[in-house]
């Protein structure tokens, strides 16, 4: 059994403790936010939190998160609403087809926690490792913007 | 008075990121209305008004359409189209999009024709539900249909009112469409040509399940495939044993060179597919040209001429000069974040169902029943959201795959999703192509005539209800042959798509040189061959603006006849700052334009680079877009779809290519084949023209091949020569600056 905090909530998980994180978190406890992208620490389309650290679950074994506290996109709503960096990406429409939305959100989270008013620059420089194909990088990069003036 | 100066970035906010202008034109511009009487778009295949709206008595309203999502917005925007004719609020309306069994079949979502078809078959749906619905109003409240007026679902006359929930009964919306019911006058529109925001975004920011790849039906189980090492292998041999004893593995599925496994969960699967494609024993063919061969190749492999255009005039005066470039694109990815995946599942009744995000779910569903062999309609294609697309990727192999998969082990919902080398390797790319253009110039520069020879393989594979088209149907036993395409015909192509100039010249030739071998898979890709052949065109005439010491917009506008084609030209350069452009050391700029398959969505788009020599480094600084998609139905729509694809483009431009040997594709992951970051993705202002009263031209694909030939212009003007290979990585970059 796995054990660790989800999103504020603890779970038990009957997974081996050498599955992906990631297949832990999307297929036993039906996560709609991390997606499989390329499986090889590539693309960010995966990220999560784990105790607030980006992680990229699908290169991170599931008995890491034993014990600690991993937050997915849904765990970012406060009372049941969209979190302010996630109302900032609806309002900015930051997305064509939102499959790397999950990834960038949550790394962009994460910049914000360490550094709550950063400069374009800083926004670009921490989302560079997370990749989107439609296009939508200054859509992304205006939403996190948007986000910290608030 | 406080005057309130706006910085450019409470612009930004204010606009969203663009500007928009718009423009009434007489319609005779551009008449492509359907004529009186006519059924519009794709109502004319399916005139039933029941077949696309449903009315419901809580007072919500379906929307059943043929088109999908594909992240490009297009249930938004036909969405709004249908609440606007149907005088509803927005928010009444659930779009179901692409169902075999639910929506009327309006084939492909592909080549930006969801908004010229879809869209204009809806609205007149719309109209003629509301016109059906006031006549029923009229009768029940005793007064003339033309004193009723609607708000919301709500008519009205004289204090009394009836809703349309009250109003609908069982059948009443099973007849056919006469076309007559009249359209609302663009001037009392309230939706159509708003920015309304996506219906899609907020489950997707939120975490809520959209996309086929977050399904978890109870019982499911994974599936993954075992692909040979390259594309002709055979099966020779394979020890099956070791495989099926290992962790998680349910089963493993042979059909003659075709291998699969089933397993308890994703990573297993994933697992096992692996070591099954070692240990198994192939028989290997290595006959392909290599990334560095392939334009030899394509200029010297047997092909089927054909001449497309000659205007040339035998008795034209012999030219002062003659200039003559020839240019070469790569192999290209479609390359989506997520790679390609399924559920399906074997029902009792014999009803397979597959949850799919293909383009093509109808065509699909047949091509998979031939590969099955299952009776016609016994398969159920349900379309679920996937990784954005840009064409024909594996989203139809995968349902293939997770469905040979779910026959072996019925009753089970299997899910597969391929790795990354399995989608890199597999996917079926744009093609390579080659264009030569030859120019005959006189004394001042001016073009006497233009030759343009056109060498491609195809660009459409889809599965066209046939199993030869699906990769898995090539290595069961026995394995089903691939029809060959062709180039399809004017005005759409496909490798000639755009390969006609959208200039007038006193004489043009183009010839098409089709190759119908295939060495690398090859199918649709955003733009097909109006990419390289834009690309082509566009960097030509600036060689020859050049040549003629002209200004390249002025040059353009010689020969740019289309008056909304020289208005996207002339803004896009004043919204660049063309004309006080200040050219320094490895600083250039750069402007293209086309008009999609010649007739649909214009764009501009200008740039700015800066090259540093030393390392053959490029910036793309700033890019400038003007575009004319017709009536705008939904301007922020449009405008993420313009960006989009511009940056797309510079993408591929800069540094993509699919590189392989004489047997197999090397480019297996983001490594090998590195696509735009976000620090190297410049600012991009838009510029967007409306024209209210035209027809929807559609925008998924138009940016493609100007924003490549903007940035190879630019490129051209920094370092002061050319470089007529795609993508411009340093070397070569470098090369050209010493050169
Ligand atoms: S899926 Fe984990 S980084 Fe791409
Ligand atoms: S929005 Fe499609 S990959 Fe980023």
């Amino acid at each position: 059994m796995l054990n660790f905090n989800l999103n504020g909530g603890d779970v038990s998980v009957d997974a081996p403790g050498d599955a992906t994180l990631l297949s832990v978190l999307s297929d036993d406890l039906k996560q709609a936010g991390p997606k499989f992208g390329c499986g090889l620490s590539q693309c960010g389309a995966c990220s999560v939190l784990i105790d607030g650290a980006v992680v990229r679950s699908c290169q991170t074994r599931a008995d890491a998160a034993v014990g600690r506290s991993v937050t997915t996109l849904a765990g970012l709503q406060e009372n049941g609403q969209p979190s302010v960096l996630q109302q900032a990406f609806i309002d900015e429409q930051a997305a064509q087809c939102g499959f790397c939305s999950s990834g960038m959100i949550l790394v962009a989270q994460s910049l914000l926690d360490r550094n709550p008013v950063p400069t374009e620059a800083d926004v670009r420089s921490a989302l560079n490792g997370n990749l989107c194909r439609c296009g939508t990088h200054n859509r992304i990069v205006r939403a996190v913007l948007r986000a910290s003036e608030v | 008075m406080n005057k309130h100066v706006m910085n450019r970035r409470d612009f930004l906010k204010v606009t969203g990121g663009f500007l928009t202008v718009s423009f009434l034109l007489p319609s005779v511009v551009f008449a492509q209305h359907a004529a009186e009487g006519e059924l519009p778009g794709d109502l004319a295949d399916h005139p039933n008004l029941s077949s696309w709206i449903r009315i419901n008595a809580d007072g919500t309203v379906n929307l059943f359409i043929g088109k999908v999502e594909l992240g490009q917005g297009a249930t938004t925007a036909v969405g709004q189209v249908c609440a606007e004719e149907l005088v509803i609020d927005f928010s009444r309306l659930h779009v179901t999009a692409g169902d075999t069994r639910l929506s009327p079949d309006e084939g492909t979502t592909a080549g930006s024709q969801s908004m010229p078809n879809c869209a204009p078959g809806v609205q007149q749906a719309a109209a003629e539900v509301r016109e059906i619905l006031r006549n029923l109003a009229a009768e029940r409240l005793g007064v003339a249909a033309d004193t009723l007026t609607i708000a919301d679902g709500t008519i009205s006359a004289g204090g009394n009112s009836v809703t349309y929930w009250e109003l609908v009964s069982d059948q009443m919306l099973n007849v056919e469409a006469t076309g007559k019911a009249p359209l609302l006058p663009v001037a009392e529109h309230k939706i159509i040509g708003k920015s309304i925001p996506r219906i899609d975004i907020p489950d997707k920011m939120i975490g809520r399940h959209r996309f086929v790849h977050e399904m978890t039906p109870d019982g499911m189980v994974f599936g993954a495939v075992a692909r040979p090492p390259t594309y002709k292998s055979k099966l020779v041999n394979v020890d099956l044993a070791p495989i099926e004893a290992m962790p998680g593995v349910l089963k493993v599925v042979r059909n003659g060179s075709f291998l699969g496994i089933i397993a308890s969960r994703q990573d297993q699967a994933m697992l096992a597919a692996d070591a099954l494609s070692k240990a198994a024993q192939w028989d290997i063919v290595a006959d392909l040209p290599g990334h560095d061969g392939i334009f030899e190749w394509l200029q010297t492999a047997e092909s089927e001429e054909t001449e497309w255009k000659n205007t040339l005039q035998p008795d034209a005066p012999q030219g002062a000069s003659t200039h003559e470039a020839t240019y070469e694109r790569p192999y290209h990815m479609h390359g989506s974040i997520g790679t390609s995946a399924a559920v399906a599942q074997m029902g009792a009744d014999g009803t397979m169902t597959v949850w799919t995000h293909s383009q093509s779910v109808w065509a699909t569903a047949a091509a998979i029943e031939q590969l099955l062999g299952l009776e016609e309609g016994k398969v159920h294609a349900i379309h679920t959201e996937g990784s954005g697309c840009y064409g024909h990727n594996m989203a139809d192999d995968a349902a293939a795959d997770a469905c040979l998969l779910a026959a072996a082990m019925p009753g089970s919902p299997v899910k597969l999703q391929y790795n990354r080398a399995g989608e890199h390797q597999w996917e079926p790319y744009g093609s390579a192509m080659v264009n030569k253009i030859s120019a005959s110039l006189d004394a001042k520069g001016d073009i006497l005539s233009w030759e343009h020879h056109i060498f491609s393989t195809p660009h459409g594979t889809r599965p066209g209800g046939d199993a030869g088209r699906l990769l898995s149907g090539r290595y069961v036993e026995p394995p089903f042959e691939m029809p060959v395409p062709s180039d399809g015909g004017p005005p759409n192509f496909s490798a000639t798509r755009n390969g006609l100039a959208n200039y007038e010249f006193p004489g043009e030739r183009v010839v098409t040189h089709f190759v119908r071998e295939m060495p690398l898979r090859v199918s649709s890709t955003r733009g097909l061959g109006a990419y390289a052949n834009v690309m082509a065109i566009e960097q030509f005439i600036d060689e020859l603006a050049v040549k003629a010491e002209a200004d390249p917009v002025e040059y353009r506008l010689r020969y740019l006849k289309e008056e909304r084609m020289r208005d996207v030209l002339t803004r896009c350069a004043e919204a660049f700052g063309w004309d006080n452009f200040e050219k320094g050391r490895g600083k250039g700029r750069g402007i293209a334009i086309a008009r999609y398959k010649n007739y649909a969505a214009i764009t501009a788009v200008a740039i700015e680079v800066q090259v540093t020599p030393r390392n053959g480094l490029v910036r793309v600084v700033r890019a400038v877009a003007a575009n004319d998609s017709g009536h705008m139905v939904n301007p922020d729509g449009i405008a993420n779809q313009v960006e989009g694809g511009l940056i797309q483009s510079l993408s591929w431009t800069l540094k993509e290519e699919v590189k392989f040997d004489n047997a197999r594709v090397l480019s297996t992951d983001w490594a090998s084949y590195p696509i735009l970051t976000f620090s190297e993705v410049p600012p991009v202002e838009l510029v967007l023209i409306d024209r209210p009263g035209e027809p929807y031209l559609g925008q998924g694909e138009s940016a493609q091949g100007p924003a490549g030939a903007a940035l190879a212009n630019a490129i051209a003007d920094a370092v002061g020569s050319r470089i007529r290979r795609v993508p411009f990585t340093p070397d070569r970059v470098k090369a050209a600056v010493t050169a």
